[in-house]
Order: structure tokens, then C-alpha cells, then sequence
């Protein structure tokens, strides 16, 4: 298997199911760490850098963890491929781009439900993806996949600070959760501040669609923990799925009902002519399909629109970006060549001309 | 249906609503156009690596005795750190406590230790601590909450988890 038979699929984020997939579409874990007795990633010679690489792909690979991963070498890789991967959240833009020809590699279970990096800031960054509000199940994955690894991997550790990271925003549990939430009726009536008031007051961080620094396109937010010393794994987890994400549900379930209230004409306006719009468009763009696509999925979601289902909605998220486009169109296209090729993607999708 | 701002055309993210002398005056304004008022701090949400380096930045007079520090282990000086907010090797978290205990205080909501999971192969000791820790923290939080009879069996659990051999 390789990279592009990943395109084939929606993988597990996008599956539009799990509890509360109505709002929340995606729930991440991931864990830092690095091995006992070797310099961090940044201070490592190229060496290093690749023993610590082949010493991880041994564990990996062993088949202690599942059958089918697929381990993809990023040196190697072509760019087309590693765009793919951090659309579809595999790997961070750091890792796509990794400083030149820096050793490095990410394995990816073939049902996309966790993937590891080898050599971005960490030595390892591991992360379970599961679509709705699936925290505990997603800790218990990568807590197994933690454990897997550690029996034959020493990992660098002191009593004091828990588990140890080049940065050390990420030293103690070396967690960091994150709560994919669609979020467009609190964007609609421009109540989204009330969720940055939230998440401030529990110090989460409130970040775009594709993290850090990027902006929240589809109202996609992501919701996720800064502190990562001094609570445990547990507390982390709980202050997720008993305070911050009930309440921002609530938040954005009253603003729905208020639409379907007091504005169901406009409501219903956005959400036609966003439907109008994909299904007749003949040249679009990234960000206004994703600004789009949200409307759609809120109107579905309302049941106001009923012509298409959320999956394939989740879908289209993902087959709009510009390397999904290329790969399954299984051409390279200019910008002016992609719009016109997204827009005919989508309106075959949606069953339009 | 939502307001855009008073002085453009971006969509309003500032709402106010005063009464003067029983007028009431409306007022939306986008993000910027509030942070020109000054009416919201323009980073409202700074990234915690940014607040990290600033502070770091701020406290390099603390760091002046220190120019030379460095970890044994890798060679990274501490102004190194200062600059990249990244560490060289696990040994600098020890050459660099001093420096860096105050700056997680900081960076992790005052905390000082860490609780959580524990690598088993990193020996029963360290477990026995984890555990220690924990109980202490929940002590602390008992006594806060004034629940005695749950702070008194937390105490027996931390005597008698003290005094078991590791």
C-alpha cells in the first residue's frame, strides 16, 4: 500500500460518525517523546537522525502494533505526497517541509486511525484520530501504542518532569488532546468569541482547521490543552469532556435553535445558495468551498437540506484541497486549472451537471 | 444577521450596547477596528511558544550571570535555548533547572512536577513518587475542599505508601 491508495478512502476523522458527529468531527490525542540517551531532533547529527529513525521503524514495523502501516519515507517522498499527508492531517506542515533532506518518516496505519512521526521536533510524535467525541477510546489507543513501544524503547524521562521534550511547552505527559468542532450557527450570529472567552479561561488553546496560525476555514475549530505538566493524562481528558467541549456544544446548539427561531428565512437563504452555488460553479476556490461546504453540513445537519448526506459532505472537505484534487484527478494542474477541476469534482459529487 | 463593523466592512466581532442619557447606543466593530480602540488586547490569544520566548527574552537580565551556561551533555548554551525555545538533549533539562523551573511555572499553569503516566520501564521508584505526588495533590485539594474524611485516608495512604519498600 502507499500513499496515494489513501486517497481512495475518507479515512476515520471524516467517517461523520461517533457521538456528537453532528458538531464535533474529530477528536485527536497525540504524545512527544524521545529516546533515552540520544540528542534531541535539533541537535542531532545526521547520524543520529537516522539510527533514532531505524530504531523506530524496527518497533514500528514489527507488527506488535498492526498489521498494516504504511511507512513512509519523507526524504523520499514527493511533494505532491507530503501535501497529501498534511491535508489529511498525517503530518505537520513542519514535517512536510523538513528543513532540507533531514531524515525523516511517518507511518500510518492503513485505516489512517493513528500515525506516527519519526524525527519532526520529537523523536516521536504519535496521534490517534477518531471521528466524533471519542477521547477515551483515543487514549486508550495511543496509551497501548505508547506501551507497545516502550517495552523495547527507552524513552527519555526524569521523576520530576515527566516525559522529556525538545520544547518544553510539551514536557510532563507530553499530551496534547485536540477537539475538531464545526462551529458555523456561533459564527453566524458572531458569537465565536464566546468560545475563545471559554477556552481562555481553561487555558485551551482555539486554533484553525489546519493548526497552529492557520485560519478557521470551513468554522472549523480546533480546541486544544497547552498545559501538559502537572495534570494528569486523565485530568486532561476530563477538563475536555466535562467542561470545555459540553459547553461549547450547548453554545452552538442554542445559536442553531435561535437561527431556526427568529431567522429561518436567512437561515435557509445561506443554506440554498450555498447548495446553488457548488452545484452550478465552474471555477472555485479552496476557501470559498469550505466556507460553503459548512453551510451545507449545518443545513443537513438541521435537516433544511436533505439532498445530500454529511459524508459526503466530510468528503468534499477533504477532495477540495489541492493535492487530493491532483490525485484523483491523477493530474498536476495549475491554480486557474484546479478551480475549474474542483468545480466540476463537487457539482459530479453533488450529482449535478 | 450578523452585524458587520461600524467602520467597515469586516464582519463585527465587538458588540457593546450602552445607555446614555436613556439613548441606547449600539456599537459593533470587526477585530481590528475594537483593537484600534483599544477595546481588546490585539493578541488575544498569543501562542504559547510565543509567550514563552518573550518571557524568556524579558528575564534575559536574570540570565546574565549565566552567558556561559551550558549543558554538559550536547553543548547547547542556554542563549541557545533563549533563541530557538527548543532544548538540545534530555540532559539540559537538568543543566538548566534552575533557569527553566521558574519559565514552566509559568508556561503550565504553576505547575512544578509532573503527574501522570510513568514509563514502566523507568523502575518502581519513580512509580512509588508518581503516586506520592498524586496523593499530595489530592490532599491539597481535599483540605482546600474541606472534605477531612477523604484528606484523613488520603494521609494513611501516603504514610503507608511511604514507608513500603520500593
Amino acid at each position: 500500500m502507499n500513499v496515494q491508495a489513501l486517497t481512495q478512502r475518507a479515512g476515520e476523522w471524516l467517517r461523520g460518525s461517533g457521538p456528537h458527529s453532528e458538531i464535533v468531527l474529530s477528536s485527536r490525542i497525540r504524545l512527544a517523546r524521545n529516546l533515552a540517551g540520544f540528542p534531541f531532533v535539533n541537535r542531532a547529527s545526521r547520524r543520529q537522525r537516522l539510527e533514532v529513525l531505524e530504531r523506530c521503524r524496527g518497533e514500528i514495523m514489527s507488527g506488535r502494533l498492526a498489521g498494516d502501516i504504511i511507512w513512509v519515507d519523507l526524504n523520499e517522498a514527493d511533494d505532491l505526497d507530503r501535501q497529501l499527508l498534511v491535508e489529511r492531517h498525517l503530518i505537520s506542515r513542519q514535517h512536510a517541509q523538513g528543513g532540507g533532506d533531514q531524515p525523516r518518516a511517518v507511518a500510518i496505519a492503513a485505516d489512517e486511525t493513528f500515525a506516527i512521526m519519526a524525527n519532526e521536533e520529537d523523536h516521536l510524535r504519535m496521534q490517534v484520530l477518531r471521528s466524533g467525541l471519542q477521547l477515551e477510546e483515543a487514549w486508550d489507543q495511543i496509551s497501548h501504542i505508547d506501551d507497545v513501544l516502550e517495552e523495547r524503547l527507552d524513552f527519555a524521562y526524569s521523576s520530576r518532569w515527566g516525559y522529556l521534550s525538545a520544547c518544553p511547552t510539551n514536557v510532563g505527559t507530553g499530551v496534547r488532546v485536540s477537539v475538531m468542532m464545526h462551529l458555523p450557527a456561533l459564527k453566524l450570529t458572531g458569537e465565536i468569541e464566546k468560545v475563545r472567552r471559554a477556552a481562555r479561561d481553561t487555558h485551551l488553546a482555539v486554533r484553525g482547521f489546519f493548526g497552529e496560525g492557520s485560519d478557521a476555514l470551513g468554522d472549523l475549530f480546533q480546541i486544544s490543552n497547552q498545559t501538559t505538566l502537572g495534570k494528569s493524562e486523565e485530568e486532561i481528558l476530563h477538563g475536555f469532556l466535562e467542561n470545555i467541549v459540553p459547553q461549547i456544544i450547548a453554545y452552538e446548539q442554542q445559536a442553531r435553535q435561535a437561527l431556526i427561531k427568529h431567522r429561518a428565512a436567512l437561515l435557509d437563504d445561506r443554506i440554498w445558495r450555498a447548495w446553488a452555488i457548488l452545484t452550478h460553479a465552474r471555477v472555485i476556490g479552496t476557501d470559498e468551498v469550505m466556507s460553503l461546504l459548512s453551510h451545507l453540513r449545518l443545513g443537513v445537519n438541521l435537516g433544511r437540506l436533505d439532498c445530500v448526506d454529511i459524508r459526503t459532505l466530510n468528503e468534499l472537505f477533504l477532495l477540495s484541497q489541492s493535492a487530493h484534487l491532483q490525485r484523483i484527478t491523477a493530474c498536476e494542474m495549475d491554480q486557474a486549472a484546479r478551480r475549474e477541476a474542483r468545480a466540476r469534482m463537487i457539482r459530479h459529487k453533488l450529482g449535478a451537471k | 444577521m450578523k452585524h458587520k463593523c461600524d467602520q467597515c466592512d469586516q464582519p463585527a466581532t465587538y458588540h457593546s450596547v450602552k445607555i446614555v442619557k436613556g439613548q441606547k447606543i449600539e456599537e459593533h466593530l470587526c477585530e481590528a477596528h475594537a483593537a484600534q480602540a483599544g477595546l481588546v488586547p490585539k493578541e488575544a490569544q498569543a501562542p504559547i511558544n510565543e509567550l514563552l520566548t518573550k518571557f524568556v527574552q524579558l528575564h534575559s537580565g536574570m540570565a546574565g550571570a549565566q552567558q556561559e551556561l551550558a549543558c554538559d551533555n550536547c553543548g547547547m548554551t542556554f542563549n541557545e535555548f533563549r533563541e530557538h525555545s527548543l532544548l538540545g538533549c534530555p540532559e539540559c533539562y537538568r543543566a538548566f533547572e534552575a533557569q527553566l523551573a521558574p519559565l514552566l511555572e509559568r508556561a503550565h499553569e504553576g505547575a512544578t512536577h509532573h503527574i501522570g503516566k510513568v514509563p514502566r520501564r523507568a523502575g518502581a521508584d519513580e512509580h512509588r513518587q508518581q503516586r506520592l505526588l498524586r496523593m499530595r495533590k489530592q490532599l491539597a485539594d481535599a483540605v482546600a475542599a474541606e472534605d477531612y474524611e477523604q484528606a484523613a485516608r488520603l494521609r494513611d495512604e501516603i504514610r503507608a505508601c511511604e514507608g513500603s519498600p520500593t
